[in-house]
């Protein structure tokens, strides 16, 4: 069994698998790539980048998108 | 018949190189439905949508992201950085927005009150400079003060935007004479911003020479929001016009509009 990565997400904490890349968490989380920005530990990752950069234990993780606003 | 001044006439909005045809700029919250916000937006003309930087709500209780409803290929859509209290915060949501976005456009709040949601000027013109540097083309949301004005015009902004009154508020153009000041001396767009209730507010707002006019509230939530946004597509094109044809001067006194000759004895 791999070990397990605690990842603060949007706020929340939750567990991924060591190995993650932020490519996993979108689909663990059913989030499409092309309809949100990632942001990992305040640095905003594009998404060719999303797959090669992994995730480590205590990252901060914010997946934001476009609401109505004025 | 022909008229020497027409809305054929009238020049494209330009804001940072880009030219616009429409001079209302519209909001996408408070609506009760996504179809009658795209309805609204269809009606009232406008190419510029504005939109919020969010999280993504993981557990999908609230709605999806508006892009799932507003074709990006239709309307110019700008990010806006509402919710920010500092400039940091601002900077940080402006380069979240260019990323989820499909331009260099920011509409740049920073927010100094929370009951009165007035700009914290210091934080604004900042957070302007800084988003300057980073090529940003920032349309400012300020107060109606000539000096912030000016200050946010040497930061570089595309285009500053004082309100007419507080957000969300439609208590309509409080201080006209701020806003001509603003416009007189400013060489970039000035765009109304937050505080038109109705058609006649838009209409007046337009009338003082202004470029165009961003809302969002008024159309939201008026009972009829398709209705609203078509009154406010010709209340802003009533005004423009009326300005371009250049009102009648203001007396104190009557002036008869009929003869005073040929009067019966």
């Amino acid at each position: 069994m791999t070990a397990s990565i605690k990842i603060t997400v949007n706020g929340d904490t939750r567990e991924f698998d060591s190995k993650s890349s932020l490519d996993d968490l979108l689909r663990v989380l059913d989030l499409d790539p092309q309809m949100v920005v990632v942001e990992h530990n305040r640095s905003i990752v594009r998404r060719p980048q999303l797959a090669a950069t992994p995730l480590e234990d205590g990252d901060s993780v914010e997946l934001i998108h476009f609401v109505g606003g004025g | 018949m022909t008229t020497s001044v027409s809305a054929q006439t009238d020049s494209p909005l330009t804001i940072g190189g880009r030219a616009f045809r429409s001079r209302l700029m519209v909001g996408t919250g408070k609506y009760t439905g996504n179809q009658t916000m795209i309805d609204a937006i269809e009606a009232s003309g406008a190419e510029i949508v504005t939109v919020a930087v969010r999280r993504v709500d993981l557990d999908r209780s609230q709605q999806e992201g508006i892009l799932y409803h507003l074709d990006p290929d239709r309307f110019f859509l700008l990010a806006n950085t509402a919710g920010c209290f500092t400039a940091d915060e601002a900077i940080r949501y402006a380069r979240l927005g260019r990323e989820a976005g499909f331009n260099e456009f920011v509409k740049l709040e920073v927010i100094g009150d929370r009951e009165t949601l007035m700009p914290d000027n210091v934080g604004l013109i900042e957070a302007a400079a800084t988003l300057v540097q980073e090529g940003f083309q920032v349309m400012a949301y300020t107060n109606d003060d000539i000096v912030t004005a000016l200050r946010l015009e040497d930061a570089g902004c595309a285009t500053v935007m004082p309100l007419a009154s507080p957000i969300g508020s439609g208590l309509g153009l409080l201080n006209p004479y701020h806003i001509r000041t603003i416009k007189q001396r400013l060489s970039v767009p000035v765009i109304v911003d937050a505080g038109v209730g109705t058609a006649s507010d838009a209409c007046i707002t337009m009338e003082q020479g202004v470029d165009g006019i961003l809302m969002n509230t008024a159309i939201a939530k008026a009972d009829d929001p398709v209705a609203m946004a078509r009154a406010m597509r010709l209340g802003v094109a009533a005004g423009r016009l009326a300005y371009l044809a250049g009102r009648m001067e203001r007396r104190e006194v009557a002036v008869p509009s009929s003869p005073t000759t040929g009067l019966l004895d």
